[in-house]
């Protein structure tokens, strides 16, 4: 009998696991990743000969509520047509009964990885914006994203963000959110509500009715460290667009300083992760600009009013920032606002500086 | 396929659907009983003497005594009657088994007791020896996912063994061939694709779709039915094969 490798152990481990694709338009290439409810092959569209993400179920169960979960998250992707939204292609369920969606095959590398090929900080505040745009465009059309993150950001080869991972995703002002929520409103424990992890949706999390695959108040899903308070607390009615906000603050903390953002992440508790010293970036002893981590403080707030109103607004702010304008987060004084517009008109004030110079001393040459 | 083993392995019989040699083994029926036992012995000798040698740090013969004598007690009628899969799994039952027979053994009486050095089964214990050799030594405090990472070993060299048998058998040993070059030792040979492979095989890529998915899904169904043979229920099964593949079986 053949030893195997523990590698080899690994990969009779993916073979074992992978979809059968016959009678379908695709050809599975290799297996790409696996999430909380089901795994990311690569695979051929033979039809138009070009590659694809085939996102699988495990359960072999189509009208089960994992199902309803898939078939719910390419739905939201289908409704949020945006460069900075990965597309969907198609959706359907194989022979064995397992629900599976294609979307684009992104080519990249997740935030985190990309993070130590954009040095400067202009550089990463503007991929920042890139990341604001389709989080503000799913606003505007009605969905949460509830797990921004680093490792759900893909930047490709020419620079584009990709927004992944629509999983946890919750429809603002959907009628059969708000049942849902409040059917479920007196079933989760305190215990439920305090284990902070992200999606797994398998037996002993409360039951979600295939027709209503949303999310019961009380249940937390996320990730801590980039969720935010109300979200860690469970409180499913009171999310709106802040939540997001809080979690685009803690990536923008991520930009500014990677290590302390990825030291605040490993506690598990929403409590640090939410507490305003942690949000601020300075706290780690770094050297980023007031004003920056003041925006961060902002977007990261504990309480909700406190925060930026909508992603627009934080972005508009890192504009400001970029543009040597002053960023409504921080209440600059005389001298700070001083700085701020030498630093954003250096040249006209050496300039003028300089004129005056030459001036007062062409003054007192013939003055003597 | 080599014979490292009388027990169990390629002249093995496929198992029929949901039989359990768990549920065997506590049976009442000899020839049952002997085959579950065979069972048992084929997917679990190896890393039982990977774990004595590991774990206790035995020498190759104590080890190899040790496992005979290990084994010729799980034969004995009640030795499995106090394994409940409510409680834990068999891999786990097994190993504390082990831990207590090794703890409590005295190497003169076994012997006196067993009438020496006198084999009592036919395992290539050689071949193990070399495979632990190849393998990393497990770090203290490790030895349960020792244990349990070369039983996953042993499983899929098992179903892999059967799935070559039955290719063999019904005329498909180039669907086999396929899944070798592509699925085991494609990260050898990272460019290979299935053009490569259908230039190499004088076929038709769609072929070579087809065949890779017969054998991925009959080395699937041959891993789940080995499992479910080591499983004494259904709810352990399905447990298990989460734990195994990370997907709930059909």
């Amino acid at each position: 009998m053949k030893w195997l490798s523990d590698r080899t152990v690994e990969r009779l481990r993916v073979a074992a696991q992978a979809p059968d694709l016959a009678g379908t338009r695709y050809r599975l290439i290799s297996h790409i990743a696996r999430g909380g409810m089901g795994a990311v092959w690569l695979a051929e569209d033979t039809a138009l000969g070009r590659r694809v993400a085939l996102k699988i179920l495990d359960v072999p169960d189509a009208s089960g509520e994992l199902a309803a979960r898939l078939l719910r998250e390419a739905r939201i992707l289908a409704r949020l047509e945006h460069p900075g939204i990965v597309p969907i292609h198609d959706v359907g369920t194989l022979a064995d009964r397992r629900v599976f969606y294609t979307m684009k095959f992104v080519e990249g590398r997740r935030l985190d990885q990309h993070l130590e090929h954009v040095r400067s900080l202009p550089d990463r505040l503007r991929l920042f914006q890139r990341i604001c745009e389709p989080v503000a465009f799913a606003h505007v059309r009605g969905v949460l994203h509830r797990d921004l993150k680093p490792e759900n950001i893909m930047v490709g080869p020419f620079g584009e963000v990709l927004v992944m991972d629509w999983g946890l995703a919750k429809i603002l002002h959907d009628p059969a959110e708000t049942a849902g929520a409040a059917a479920s409103e007196s079933t989760p424990s305190a215990e439920e509500s305090s284990a902070s992890t992200r999606l797994p949706v398998l037996p002993g999390l409360p039951s979600v009715k295939a027709s209503q695959p949303q999310t019961g108040h009380g249940v937390v899903l996320g990730t801590p460290g980039y969720m935010a308070p109300e979200q860690a607390r469970g409180e499913v009615k009171r999310l709106d667009e802040r939540a997001d906000v809080f979690a685009l603050g803690a990536i923008l903390r991520f930009l500014l300083t990677p290590d302390a953002a990825r030291d605040a992440t490993i506690a598990p508790s929403p409590v640090r992760a939410s507490s305003e010293s942690a949000a601020r970036p300075e706290a780690a002893g770094s050297a980023v600009p007031r004003a920056l981590a003041a925006v961060c403080a902002k977007a990261m707030s504990p309480d909700p009013n406190g925060r930026y109103a909508s992603v627009q607004e934080l972005a508009a702010d890192l504009s400001n920032y970029l543009d040597g304008l002053a960023v409504s987060a921080y209440p600059e004084g005389l001298f700070g606002k001083l700085a701020r517009l030498f630093a954003r008109h250096r040249t006209a004030v050496l300039l003028v500086l300089g004129y005056l110079l030459m001036r007062l001393l062409l003054l007192a040459w013939q003055r003597r | 396929m080599s014979d490292d083993t009388q027990i169990g392995g390629p002249s093995g019989r496929f198992p029929p659907t949901r039989w359990s040699a768990i549920v065997a083994a506590r049976g009442d029926d000899p020839a049952e009983r002997t085959r579950a036992f065979e069972t048992i012995v084929a997917a679990y000798w190896k890393p039982v003497y990977k774990y004595i040698r590991a774990r206790w740090g035995k020498a190759n013969e104590d080890a190899k005594d040790l496992t005979q004598e290990f084994f010729a007690r799980v034969m004995e009628k009640g030795f499995l009657d106090s394994y409940d899969p409510a409680k834990s799994r068999l891999r786990t039952f097994l190993r504390t088994c082990v831990d207590g027979f090794v703890a409590n053994q005295d190497k003169a009486a076994r012997r006196i007791k067993r009438g020496g050095d006198a084999v009592l089964m036919s395992l290539d214990f050689q071949t193990a020896e070399g495979e632990l050799a190849r393998s990393e030594p497990p770090a203290p405090g490790t030895m349960e996912e020792f244990f349990e990472k070369e039983w996953i070993r042993n499983l899929f060299s098992l179903a892999l063994e059967r799935l070559r048998a039955e290719c063999e058998a019904r005329g498909k040993a180039i669907h086999f061939r396929l899944f070798e070059l592509y699925d085991l030792e494609g990260e050898r040979k990272s460019r290979l694709t299935y053009e490569h492979l259908a230039r190499e095989f004088g076929l038709a890529v769609t072929d070579i779709t087809n065949h890779l998915a017969f054998a991925r899904r009959e080395f699937r169904r041959i891993t789940l039915a080995t499992l479910r043979e080591m499983t004494a229920n259904e709810e352990e099964f399905r447990r298990e094969a989460r734990t195994l593949l990370g997907v709930d079986p059909e």
